[in-house]
């Protein structure tokens, strides 16, 4: 029997808790409500074995340049070369050639597997399945990944998703280059996804259109922009975070009765 | 006569009504009106104070079933309706999981006024789309000793299983010292 739900009723971490804590074997599937598609993630007695997004790229190939294995000009040499379709092969004859490790391979489909579902923390909404006994197609390479540390990593990085968006909760504002930075611009390192972004910041571009056309999500969007903003080279308009209510735990106050009358009730409720 | 209480509580359109309604020797005395907000999508009326069903123990002992309101707008009658309760049930619709988050707070709540012996019954076991119970139990981040059985509401025999299964909890912790229960 298929378990269905929303992310906005039962949050990722406690679904995967849940398959983690009962060993599930199978296939979640979630709609997502953005530009990104459907999520498939894939189990086997409660570890992780297979994750991707319907916006993302599947083939070995393409995965391996994503994560900084391989070139793109090796990827397409190697597709050139082969006359094989399943990434298990296309694995082997880059194993063969020399041009990966097993190792490197296998690191490369874990590392993209663990930021796709990690991206998948940040989603708030979307309606899931959860299929038992469902593996991922044989020719697919698999890496079996602990769900204990995933929860936790991506927990770690809701927190950090919910900060960036107290600090920068609008999208739809223009971003500004600061005219006169008070950094000392010489001791300013930018990552590359920041450089990507400069060359837009103006008036006229909201953040939310950098980040339609970079083709990167909210999290790395508000990421890049926070970086830029704390490194003192941007400005942005800012809004107001909301907070939590703890609620109070009130003290205990047991009211038993004595066993007669329970072992009566129980035996008139056992004839009923 | 002495009567003795149990409250059966879960969110709205849980099921509570017609659990009570399962093993209730009178029908049940109902505080229903019809619902004027969006949830009327998912039924057509709703309790706001409390449901009443009973069980006649014996000639000097009865069993009043109380069901709380689903809404939360009517949850300051809970706390009246735990009052000297042996235990309560925490109904759950096993196939609506954007309801397991507000079945958690009221059983929170409910373990706040007292602790009392409850038991999770995941109710609508007969629908395709139900969750499991042990599967439930981890959604609802419960620790292990909890029981979370499984319940069809309308069905007599299910409902009176759970009821029984609540009862034994209660014993074992009941001490030999009769607390007298409340005399009408």
């Amino acid at each position: 029997m298929a378990l269905k739900g929303n992310l906005k009723d039962v949050g990722l971490h406690q679904l995967l808790n849940l398959i983690y804590l009962a060993h599930k074997t199978g296939a979640l599937t979630v709609q997502g409500e953005g530009s990104e598609g459907n999520a498939h993630l894939y189990f086997k007695e409660g570890k992780l074995i297979q994750a991707s997004m319907d916006s993302q790229v599947t083939r070995l190939s393409d995965i391996l340049v994503k994560v900084g294995k391989l070139t793109a000009d090796q990827a397409k040499a190697v597709r050139a070369r082969s006359k094989v379709d399943t990434d298990k092969e296309l694995g082997l004859l880059m194993i063969q050639s020399g041009m990966l490790t097993q190792h490197d391979i296998i690191q490369g489909v874990k590392n993209y597997l663990l930021e796709s579902v990690y991206r998948l923390f940040t989603w708030r909404a979307g309606a899931f399945r959860f299929d038992p006994n469902v593996l991922p197609p044989e020719e697919r390479i698999t890496v079996a990944v602990n769900l204990d540390h995933l929860i936790m990593e991506g927990s770690r990085r809701v927190q950090e998703w919910e900060q960036l968006r107290d600090e920068l909760p609008d999208l739809d504002v223009p971003l500004k280059l600061v005219e006169r930075p008070t950094t000392n611009l010489r001791n300013v390192n930018l990552t590359v996804e920041q450089w990507k972004v400069v060359p837009f910041i103006n008036a006229r571009n909201i953040f939310r259109q950098i980040a339609n056309y970079l083709r990167v999500d909210e999290f790395q969007i508000r990421r890049i922009v926070f970086g830029l903003q704390t490194a003192g080279l941007v400005e942005v308009m800012q809004g107001v975070g909301g907070g939590v209510v703890a609620a109070p735990l009130p003290p205990p106050a047991p009211p038993p009765v004595g066993r007669s009358v329970l072992l009566r009730v129980i035996d008139r409720l056992r004839k009923i | 006569m002495q009567t003795v209480k149990m409250v059966v509580t879960g969110p709205f359109s849980s099921g509570k009504t017609s659990f009570i309604g399962s093993v209730s020797e009178i029908p049940v005395v109902r505080t229903e009106r019809k619902i004027t907000d969006s949830t009327r999508s998912i039924k057509e009326q709703t309790t706001v104070a409390m449901d009443f069903g009973r069980i006649t123990i014996d000639k000097d002992l009865a069993l009043y079933l109380f069901g709380t309101p689903g809404q939360k707008r009517f949850d300051f009658m809970w706390e009246i309706l735990s009052e000297g309760m042996l235990g309560f049930v925490v109904l759950v619709d096993s196939a609506r999981p954007e309801t397991f988050r507000e079945a958690r707070r009221i059983l929170d709540t409910f373990r706040g006024y007292s602790n009392t012996p409850f038991v999770i019954a995941a109710n609508k076991q007969d629908d395709e789309d139900a969750w499991p119970p042990e599967d439930l139990k981890i959604a609802l981040g419960l620790d292990q000793d909890v029981r979370v059985m499984p319940c069809i509401a309308t069905h007599k025999d299910s409902v009176k299983h759970i009821l029984l299964e609540l009862l034994y909890i209660i014993l074992e912790n009941a001490s030999d010292e009769a607390t007298p229960a409340r005399k009408n």
